[in-house]
């Protein structure tokens, strides 16, 4: 359904906009958020509903959750205490919600009439066909690439013991 | 129908807002989001182009550059916690050096 689709696709521009224009990163990553469900919703309505499911779990989900854990991890001590009031603040939520609510009234609306548009085109099945039949080596190298990035991830973010006395 | 050109149009803007992002914020936090965005641009035309033409190469791709976004996520959030550690600043400019 087109007019989901530009609903969506301006809502993730309008987000995207905001995401870049943030001096708080905790502000952002939650416009950043709304941009990928957005996206998610946009997905949806092209009819590609695994990379829709994907958008939300992976992006949003995992992906985000790392950006939130990793600024609540740099903001430590006084100054975070201070800034966690800030965040409680209802003029920070104002806007991620009202956009949060377009999305949902399209989700909604998508839900009430979807047995008039067709929004499994490309649906899970075949992508699974396709995937472990013939771009299986596709799948085997980006596992490949998830194993190396595990490794240099741990392989940087460990902490060294003498690094440890340096700052004590 | 959706049109082909229009859905291209937002996918553009958002990697030209991604863009704009990584060249005008210094904080590494900002830049790794500027990225993640720039991905999520070119992901978003891989599904419109696959749905257009009702071939299923375009989430294939989408999954692999999912794939590539999660290990750029966690390898540049793990050198921006050790930057933290190392030198008590996220700022990129003042880390240009690259002495350890």
């Amino acid at each position: 359904m087109p007019v989901i689709f530009y609903v969506a696709g301006l809502t993730a521009l309008f987000a995207t906009a905001l995401v870049i224009t943030r001096a708080n990163a905790f502000h952002a990553v939650l416009y950043l958020i709304l941009a990928q469900l957005a996206i998610a919703i946009a997905f949806f309505a092209l009819g590609a509903p695994f990379a829709a499911a994907l958008q939300v779990v992976v992006y949003a989900g995992a992906i985000m959750v790392l950006f939130v854990f990793v600024i609540m991890m740099l903001n430590l001590g006084q100054a975070g205490v201070a800034r966690e009031h800030a965040w409680l603040n209802p003029r920070a939520w104002g806007g991620p919600t009202i956009l949060t609510t377009i999305l949902l009234v399209e989700f909604l609306v998508a839900l009430n009439s979807s047995a008039q548009f067709d929004f499994a085109k490309i649906g899970v099945q075949e992508v699974g066909y396709s995937l472990f039949g013939p771009f299986l080596i596709a799948v085997e190298l980006s596992s490949l690439l998830l194993m190396g990035g595990l490794v240099a991830a741990y392989h940087v973010g460990r902490q060294d013991r003498d690094d440890e006395a340096d700052r004590r | 129908m959706i049109d082909l050109d229009a859905a291209m149009l937002i996918g553009t803007l958002l990697f030209l807002l991604g863009l704009t992002g990584l060249l005008v914020r210094r904080n590494l936090v900002f830049t790794l989001m500027s990225v993640e965005i720039m991905l999520n641009a070119a992901g978003f035309a891989f599904v419109v182009a696959g749905a257009h033409w009702n071939a299923v190469e375009g989430q294939i791709m989408y999954l692999l550059l999912i794939a590539v976004a999660a290990v750029e996520a966690a390898v540049g959030l793990t050198i921006v916690l050790s930057l933290d550690r190392r030198m008590e600043t996220i700022d990129g400019d003042s880390v240009n050096r690259l002495q350890g």
